[in-house]
């Protein structure tokens, strides 16, 4: 498997809460069903502010996301701990969020689920990418490429095997911490 | 060690821990609503296999409370799955809307929103709901899938909000892996002065620190002020850590504490036995500050979200489409009196919506009398919206026809906790937190207003 991601980037601020990712009148979708977490990644950011963020995260139609990295700025997934809000974003196709900062709920859900790589950024990225960027995430060097630009990031550490596993229960199966599947 | 590092120690079987530190807990009670219960319970079969039992039916408790009354397909299909679930693991604590085990929720929007919609087993808010029915107790760890399940930690227990992942891990273990918090500790003296409440008091402490200040931190709540509040105000404050980013809010252990949770397990016959954690003399805390209570002046939250601090005073003025009093935080029967208090024998300007948190409150307002009133009619005369269908209800938007829903970008004036973009329903609208005092205060007068204005 390659250890590399290249797509375009989408770029959001500051606070970006789990009701901007994924509002609440889509929480009536329940993840573990097949066909509502495919519904629910395609109303993934769906809450962003329409004049703030004029490209649509997920275009007219389309289920999925052409952004497979997001760029955030502080206090990315705060508010609400739906785990709604990781899965619907990895159910959109999201592979990886590089943020200033992360809220912990919504970290500890990315990491439990699985379904998406958190970084921290060592600087302010969210100043100086653009959405639509073209970017490639390393994840054994921990930089992200951009602009010929290379920047390096916090390593994942001890979360990254939980992530590759494909959450907490593979993970806790692999290793022993709880029985395989019988 | 800090109050939320002894009960991690207690709940891990270790003599000490330390903030940063990795444990292995015991869960004494996992909580889950409609909104997550369904997916958690998805997590707990696709992992344990279909026929698996949860580790421990008296552990769990479920409570539907977020998305009940509306006409929303899917919303009254997942109270369904609750009651499925519930009646297949035997679970004793489950607070059903209705009362047949075989039957199905539907709402009926024949009735309308206001009269009530329930059977005897509903209790509505989760959070308002865990303390009422017996289920918080100190020195405890709780867990809920929901970020205010932090509110508990007023009871002096440790409490916070997971994902349904890993809620599912509790459900086959009864255990769950944590990061030891570090502890930011408040210290509160003085008294508050009068048209000043709890919710202030909160309002102003994540003004102060930001609302990141306390990511990934304890919260924990001492002084001389802390002992002079009542229960439901040390929720109020406990509620709102997440606001401010933190894991947990946690307040010492007092004779408040104790004849509150005895008379509830009493009450409820849970669990009755629990051993408080009480405060050591060697504490490290990595912020550690003193607030005068005395100085404190009613607050708000602006719009976009509740680190945006200013006083009341300093917002005079400001137009307001609409008020709303509910929620787990503002939603208990003293939010409503303070309320009642200053709307009584007057009449709301803006639209006013009223959502008890639990139907225990909507009983208390009904039972209240003053001069030969209740406030529950003194409220409504004032023109206050009341509902009798105490839930989550507009606090976090929900379906469209939820009640109190803000459908158009409107500017509402809320005692909630939470003012993202969105989180009332219109994602242009604007929300401002305050205080009941100062939502009664300002739905009299369709405009921000300092509630001492109205309060001698
Ligand atoms: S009342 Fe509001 S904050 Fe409280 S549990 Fe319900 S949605 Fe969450």
């Amino acid at each position: 498997m390659s250890n590399t991601i290249t797509s375009p980037v989408y770029v959001v601020q500051d606070n970006i809460d789990t009701d901007q990712i994924i509002p609440a009148q889509y929480l009536t979708l329940v993840p573990t069903i097949a066909e509502e977490y495919e519904k629910l990644g395609s109303y993934a950011m769906i809450g962003l502010p329409d004049d703030a963020y004029p490209t649509k995260f997920i275009p007219a139609g389309e289920m999925k996301t052409p952004y497979k990295i997001v760029i955030a700025g502080r206090n990315f997934g705060c508010g609400s701990s739906r785990e709604h809000a990781p899965i619907a974003m990895g159910a959109a196709g999201v592979e990886a969020v590089v943020a200033d900062s992360f809220a912990r709920i919504f970290f500890r859900n990315c990491v439990a689920t699985g379904e998406l790589y958190p970084y921290d950024a060592n600087e302010r990225l969210c100043a100086k990418i653009k959405t639509g960027d073209v970017a490639t995430l390393d994840f054994d060097a921990d930089t992200l490429t951009v602009n010929g630009t290379t920047y390096s990031l916090k390593p994942l550490g001890e979360v990254r095997p939980v992530i590759d596993a494909g959450g907490i229960f593979n993970y806790a199966r692999k290793s022993g911490m709880i029985p395989a599947h019988s | 060690m800090t109050l939320t590092e002894k009960v991690l120690a207690r709940a891990s079987g270790k003599a000490h821990v330390q903030a940063g530190e990795n444990v292995w807990v015991n869960v004494d009670v996992l909580m889950t609503h409609d909104v997550c219960g369904p997916g958690t319970i998805g997590v707990f079969k696709r992992e344990f296999g279909k026929a698996a039992k949860v580790w421990d039916p008296k552990k769990l408790v479920i409570i539907p409370d977020h998305y009940i009354f509306t006409a929303d397909s899917m919303s009254n299909r997942n109270v369904d799955i609750l009651r499925e679930f519930a009646r297949e693991q035997g679970l004793p604590y489950f607070y059903d809307v209705i009362d047949d085990p075989n039957g199905h929720w539907k709402f009926d929007t024949e009735q309308g929103q206001l009269k009530k919609q329930y059977g005897k087993s509903y209790t509505g808010v989760c959070h308002t709901t865990l303390p009422w029915k017996g289920h918080t107790r100190p020195g405890e760890v709780l867990f809920g899938t929901d970020s205010h399940t932090c509110m508990a930690g007023a009871f002096n227990e440790f409490a916070t909000g997971i994902g349904n992942t890993d809620a599912g891990f509790i459900l086959g273990t009864g255990k769950l892996l944590v990061k030891v918090p570090e502890t930011m500790r408040f210290f509160l003296e003085g008294e508050l002065p009068a048209g000043v409440m709890a919710k202030d008091v909160i309002l102003h402490v994540i003004g102060d620190i930001g609302f990141d200040g306390a990511t990934y931190r304890a919260m924990q709540w001492e002084g001389p002020g802390v002992y002079g509040m009542s229960m439901d105000d040390r929720m109020t404050i406990a509620n709102m850590a997440i606001e401010a980013g933190g894991k947990n809010g946690i307040f010492p252990f007092d004779e408040k504490t104790d004849a509150y949770v005895k008379d509830r397990v009493q009450e409820n016959g849970t669990k009755s036995t629990f051993e408080p954690a009480e405060i050591d003399q060697d504490q490290k805390f990595i912020y550690d500050k003193v607030f005068d209570l005395s100085k404190l002046e009613p607050t708000v939250a602006c719009h976009p979200d509740p680190g945006q601090r200013k006083t009341a005073k300093e917002l005079a003025g400001v137009s307001l489409d609409r008020a709303y009093i509910g929620s787990c935080t503002g939603g208990k029967t003293s939010d409503f009196l303070a309320f009642a208090r200053v709307v009584k024998g007057k009449s709301v300007k803006i639209d006013t919506f009223g959502v008890p948190a639990t139907t225990k409150v909507v009983q208390e307002l009904k039972d209240t009398q003053w001069d030969g009133q209740s406030v529950w009619n003194i409220l409504e005369s004032a023109g206050v919206r009341m509902t009798e269908n105490a839930s989550c209800a507009a606090c976090l938007g929900g379906p469209v026809d939820t009640f109190g829903r803000m459908n158009t970008p409107l500017k509402c004036i809320s005692a909630t906790n939470r003012n993202f973009p969105g989180r009332m329903g219109h994602k242009e609208s604007q929300v401002f937190l305050a205080s009941p005092y100062t939502v009664a205060a300002s739905a009299l007068t369709g405009k921000i207003t300092d509630p001492r204005e109205f309060i001698g």
